[in-house]
C-alpha cells in the first residue's frame, strides 16, 4: 500500500483575511448526499427527528450541536457531521465528504464580497440565519447557507477550490479597495 | 430576465439552460410509427403567443421546469416543476 498523503481541499490556500473578513476551510467533517426513496420522505423525515435534525425544505438548513442538513436540490439534502447509517432503506446515501471544498467567509465584508459573485440577495433581511441556496458564485456551482448576522458556509466541487478562493479573495480585495477610498 | 423556480423562487437567467419546446418531455411509446418519432424529433411549432419550454435550472437545484411564456410579449405566466406534471403523454402507441 502506498503512503498517501492526507490534504485537504484548501491545503495551503486559506485562510485568507482582508480586513475583519476572513475566508478558512471549515473543519473536515463527513459529507453524504440523502436523496428519499420514492414514498419514503415521510419516514426519513421521523428518521431524522431521531438524529434530533428533520428533513429541510426547499432553502433550509436544520441543524443541531454539530450535525446539520442542508437543502440541496430537488429531492435532495447534504448530511453534514454525522452518520448516515440511521437513515439506510429510507434514501440513496452516498458519501460526498471528499468531493466538496467547504469554507467559511466570516466578517463584515462579506456580504458585500459577494455581492460581486453570488446573483443573489444575501442581505440579512432576505437570506436570514439557517437559509441555504444552490447557485452560482461566479462560474461555479455552489451551495451557500448563512450560519450567523456575518456568516456564510460556502461549498464548492473540490476541483474548483483554488477557483473559488481567489474568486472571493479577489473580491474582497477589491471591497477593501474601494472601502480605503470612501473613508 | 428573471425565471421562477417552483424549488429556489426568482431566479437569474444566468443560472438556467434552455432545452427547448416542452413537448420534447412527451417522449414517443415504444414501437411508435417513423412518423411520430420525427414529429418528436424535428417538427415544432413557432408560434405568436404563448408556449411552453424546458429550462434546466443547473446552476441551482438542479430541476427541470416547464415555463409558459409568450413569444410577444416576452412575459413568462406560469412555471413548474416537470415532475410536477401529470404521466407524460405517450404518442403514437400501438397497442
Amino acid at each position: 500500500m502506498a503512503s498517501l498523503i492526507e490534504k485537504s481541499a484548501c491545503d495551503g490556500l486559506l485562510p485568507r483575511v482582508a480586513g475583519g473578513t476572513v475566508l478558512s476551510e471549515l473543519p473536515a467533517a463527513r459529507v453524504t448526499s440523502v436523496a428519499p426513496f420514492a414514498g419514503k420522505t415521510r419516514a426519513l423525515g421521523a428518521a431524522l427527528k431521531e438524529m434530533g435534525l428533520g428533513w429541510p425544505k426547499p432553502g433550509e438548513a436544520v441543524g443541531t450541536e454539530g450535525a446539520s442538513i442542508l437543502w440541496s436540490g430537488r429531492d435532495q439534502a447534504f448530511l453534514i457531521g454525522a452518520d448516515p447509517a440511521p437513515l439506510s432503506g429510507l434514501a440513496a446515501l452516498s458519501d460526498q465528504g471528499d468531493g466538496w471544498a467547504r469554507m467559511q467567509l466570516k466578517g463584515p465584508e462579506a456580504e458585500a464580497a459577494l455581492a460581486r459573485l453570488v446573483p443573489l440577495d444575501l442581505r440579512l433581511s432576505e437570506f436570514g440565519i439557517g437559509q441555504v441556496a444552490r447557485s452560482g458564485l461566479n462560474h461555479m456551482m455552489m451551495l451557500i447557507a448563512r450560519t450567523s448576522e456575518t456568516g456564510f458556509d460556502i461549498m464548492v466541487f473540490r476541483s474548483m477550490a483554488a477557483s473559488a478562493v481567489h474568486e472571493i479573495g479577489t473580491a474582497l480585495d477589491a471591497v477593501a479597495a474601494r472601502g480605503r477610498l470612501t473613508s | 430576465m428573471r425565471i421562477t423556480c417552483p424549488l429556489c423562487g426568482a431566479r437569474d437567467r444566468r443560472e438556467f439552460t434552455y432545452y427547448g419546446a416542452s413537448v420534447y418531455a412527451d417522449r414517443p411509446a415504444e414501437g411508435a410509427a417513423p412518423e411520430v418519432w420525427d414529429d418528436y424529433l424535428h417538427l415544432r411549432d413557432n408560434p405568436a403567443g404563448e408556449i411552453t419550454d424546458l429550462w434546466y435550472h443547473e446552476l441551482g437545484c438542479s430541476a427541470w421546469i416547464e415555463v409558459t411564456r409568450n413569444t410577444v410579449t416576452h412575459a413568462i405566466s406560469a412555471t413548474r416543476l416537470l415532475a410536477d406534471r401529470a404521466t407524460p403523454t405517450k404518442k403514437g402507441a400501438r397497442s
